[in-house]
């Protein structure tokens, strides 16, 4: 039997176990809505910008570890999709997004919304199709899926002619991975490299093993755990790596970076071997390659994707492959050769790390008076009463470093935000996604006044969908990030950061159907906190008016190396400071500290 | 440093694009690009001519490899190899400039494929350094129009780049 282009995608999708397609109909993709009204496959999640949509499947493929979909129109649904999938693309997320194209004999005549969305989108997708043949389509979808997932993940856009959704053909779906000689991608470990490793690792006087977003996307934290745990050794994770492994844990310092704990910027530059899982050097967190090597190390690196290796630092030992495969190995072969680290070295690391952590770099500061709201505050309750156990998506600026430094995430797959784009707006739209994939967990959205405006419209689709997500926005009237650059090197000249014609949040929430609160107190916070997260069935948006000059600390500025950290203001001169300095000065490069 | 890039990949549309994209995104320059189907029609082979230190060629070549539609890639400069480029060239050539142009023709081994009367066409190849000497020799101001193809480059011996 003939069926429709329209329904062989719609059953593609079916054949793929999708769940829920996140989307925006228009003409060109007209005839698969219908296949979707009529064949009811999946459920389709109507968003109210192709941006959020493409946000949303990217989110339930973060919460999920499933492939996320969205379904767009052609020309400016298109275009519109372009931020969702570039910020999919440097998270290696995996989602396939199918874009309506305008009919074969009109490609090329500049035809109503038509876009070239092959080339528009070729620099920020891990692949793209052009179908134009029925015969292809299922097939493409296939390989779509098969690409999104494997290998280093990543964002595939398939862009359908309208005509081919017409055409019918009979269908029939690929029931094996179709074979694509031009990608394989090297999943186990070259053991002459793992043996190598291992023999650098165990002759380390000072160890630690850095971890990323690449442990979360290989479903390697639980053997990353054990790894850390028997070698004994410290750990560090980026940003995007929190969760991997569990934050509360002595072994863990804490993130590293920019906004990196004292600790884990100092064990890092100080470090004599750094075993790299599933993270890429990225410039928020070695800053300056040359100010990295300053203090010679070995660097072994494991990642899936070779151009990660080596790209910004030198590596000593690099090893391709999925990190869960290399770090079973690993452990397997430290385990059964019986290596051991030299037992009077580590535990002198280990003190002194232990110093650096005494100094508890993101200790809050007292408040000039006793009500003023802290942001980093309102972080640290809300993680108390969920139990660090909530799904949390944050947007980006200085909310986001908040989230990070004082919500302890202590499994994978908890913690979502746009860590390589660094894109505003994706955290209700990321809310969205997770509490699809989650409806069992608690979803907050760490958002802030700026960053919850550039995607506000989705406070519809939550309403249609009834997704009790907690909006906790960070309100300090300021594009906060972007002020506290400008106050640092930029002479306090606040450019165009400072709102002051923000909406009444409270009524603009209600006005979607939700449930609104300001919080103006800090005797507030934690009542409000509760009473919200109390209504499991509704969109509460919890507007905390905080504390407008708050800088995100500890803070490596532009151009410094990971040791020339700036600390808070109430850390500076401190006691603690001298003691710290006391024991460590003599061995280890702690230039920092203003 | 002045590399030789081989790449053999799926002779698909759109494919060229992504890799010719690839440079300009990430600041790469191509110095000359050549690329035809193979004797087996599914694939095309490519040689791009760059330069940059060997951290940006390993660079080049991870993110080159990392293409789905690239099968290979192989810096040729990692050993011997030989290269050729063809290049057309239409001169004025009236009077004695017509005798002179043959005879250095001769020297660079070119031929002349079309003549009028007052122009040869002659074609020159070699490596992209010899074409070069070849219009440093000849008049400049005789020299109506070039055209070249750009570097094709292949191992020596016994080394051979395919799946």
């Amino acid at each position: 039997m003939q069926i429709s282009g329209a329904q062989i995608l719609v059953q593609s999708l079916k054949a793929e176990n999708v769940e829920y397609v996140f989307g925006y109909p228009g003409g060109a993709v007209l005839e698969i809505y219908d296949a979707i009204f009529q064949l009811h496959k999946f459920e389709h999640i109507l968003t109210r910008h192709e941006q959020a949509a493409v946000h949303a499947a990217d989110a339930y493929a973060r919460a999920s570890g499933k492939v996320g979909v969205a379904l767009v129109t052609s020309g400016p649904g298109a275009t519109n999709a372009i931020t969702g999938i570039a910020t999919a693309y440097t998270d290696s997320v995996p989602i396939v997004v199918i874009s309506g194209q305008v009919a074969s004999p009109a490609i090329g005549s500049d035809a109503f919304q038509e876009i070239d969305m092959i080339g528009i989108s070729r620099p920020c997708v891990k692949h793209n199709f052009l179908v134009t043949e029925i015969e292809e389509l299922a097939p493409t979808i296939k390989k779509a899926f098969q690409i999104a997932k494997t290998g280093r993940p990543g964002p595939v856009v398939v862009d359908v002619a309208k005509d081919v959704t017409q055409a019918h053909a009979k269908f029939s779906y690929p029931q094996e991975d179709i074979f694509i000689r031009s990608y394989q991608p090297v999943v186990n470990g070259h053991i002459g490299q793992i043996k190598k490793a291992l023999q650098m690792l165990a002759a380390a006087k000072r160890p630690l093993l850095y971890f990323g977003g690449g442990v979360v996307l290989g479903n390697a934290s639980q053997v990353l755990t054990e790894f850390v745990r028997t070698l004994g050794i410290p750990c560090t994770g980026t940003l995007m790596g929190l969760g991997a492994y569990p934050s509360r844990d002595r072994q863990f310092l804490g993130m590293l970076g920019m906004h990196g704990t004292y600790e884990a910027n100092l064990a890092m530059q100080n470090a004599d071997v750094v075993l790299a899982v599933g993270a890429r050097f990225d410039d928020r967190v070695v800053s300056v390659p040359a100010k990295f090597a300053e203090n010679p190390k070995k660097i072994i690196h494991i990642d899936i994707d070779p151009s990660s290796i080596a790209k910004r630092v030198k590596v000593d030992v690099p090893i391709v492959g999925d990190v869960g495969n290399v770090l079973t190995e690993m452990l397997g072969l430290w385990q059964k050769q019986e290596l051991m680290f030299n037992p009077t070295s580590l535990d002198k690391w280990w003190k002194t790390i232990e110093n650096w952590r005494s100094r508890d770099c993101l200790r809050l500061p007292e408040t000039e008076h006793s009500e003023l709201i802290l942001p980093q505050y309102v972080v640290q309750k809300l993680a108390e009463i969920t139990h660090y156990d909530a799904i949390v998506t944050s947007d980006v600026g200085q909310h986001q470093m908040f989230a990070a430094q004082y919500y302890p995430f202590e499994r994978p797959r908890q913690w979502l935000n746009s860590g390589g784009l660094g894109t505003m707006g994706v955290g209700l739209p990321y809310a969205m996604g997770a509490y699809l994939a989650e409806p069992s967990k608690d979803v907050c959205c760490i958002t802030g006044e700026g960053s919850i405006q550039m995607n506000i419209q989705e406070l519809s689709t939550c309403y249609q969908y009834k997704l009790p997500i907690k909006i906790i926005c960070l309100n300090n009237g300021y594009l906060g990030m972007v002020r506290q650059w400008q106050e640092l090197y930029y002479s306090n000249r606040e450019s165009e950061t400072y709102f002051d014609s923000l909406p009444d949040f409270v009524k603009l929430a209600e006005a979607y159907g939700h449930v609104g609160m300001r919080i103006e107190k800090k005797s507030d916070v934690e009542g409000a906190l509760r009473e919200a997260l109390a209504m499991k069935d509704r969109l509460v948006f919890m507007d905390f008016i905080t504390d407008r000059k708050q800088n995100v600390y500890p803070m490596v500025g532009n151009g410094k190396g990971l040791s020339e950290m700036v600390l808070p203001p109430h850390m500076r001169e401190s006691k603690a400071d001298s003691d710290v300095n006391d024991v460590n000065d003599r061995d280890y490069d702690t230039r920092s500290v203003p | 440093m002045r590399h030789i890039l081989s790449i053999l990949m799926e002779n698909k549309s759109g494919a060229m694009s992504r890799v010719v994209g690839l440079f300009s995104a990430r600041d790469y320059n191509i110095d000359s690009l050549s690329v035809a189907p193979t004797e087996d029609p599914t694939l095309s082979r490519m040689t791009i001519v760059t330069r940059g230190d060997s951290s940006v060629i390993e660079q080049i070549t991870k993110q080159l490899n990392k293409l789905i539609e690239v099968v290979k890639v192989v810096d040729l400069n990692e050993s011997r190899y030989v290269e050729r480029e063809l290049m057309l060239v239409k001169v004025r050539a009236v009077g004695k400039d017509r005798d002179e142009i043959l005879r250095l023709c001769d020297i660079y081994r070119g031929q002349v494929i079309d003549v009028s009367d007052k122009s040869y066409t002659i074609e020159v190849t070699g490596t992209s350094e010899k074409l070069d000497s070849f219009l440093e020799n000849i008049n400049n101001s005789l020299i109506l129009e070039t055209v070249r193809t750009g570097a094709a480059g292949i191992g020596r011996g016994e080394r051979i780049l395919r799946i």
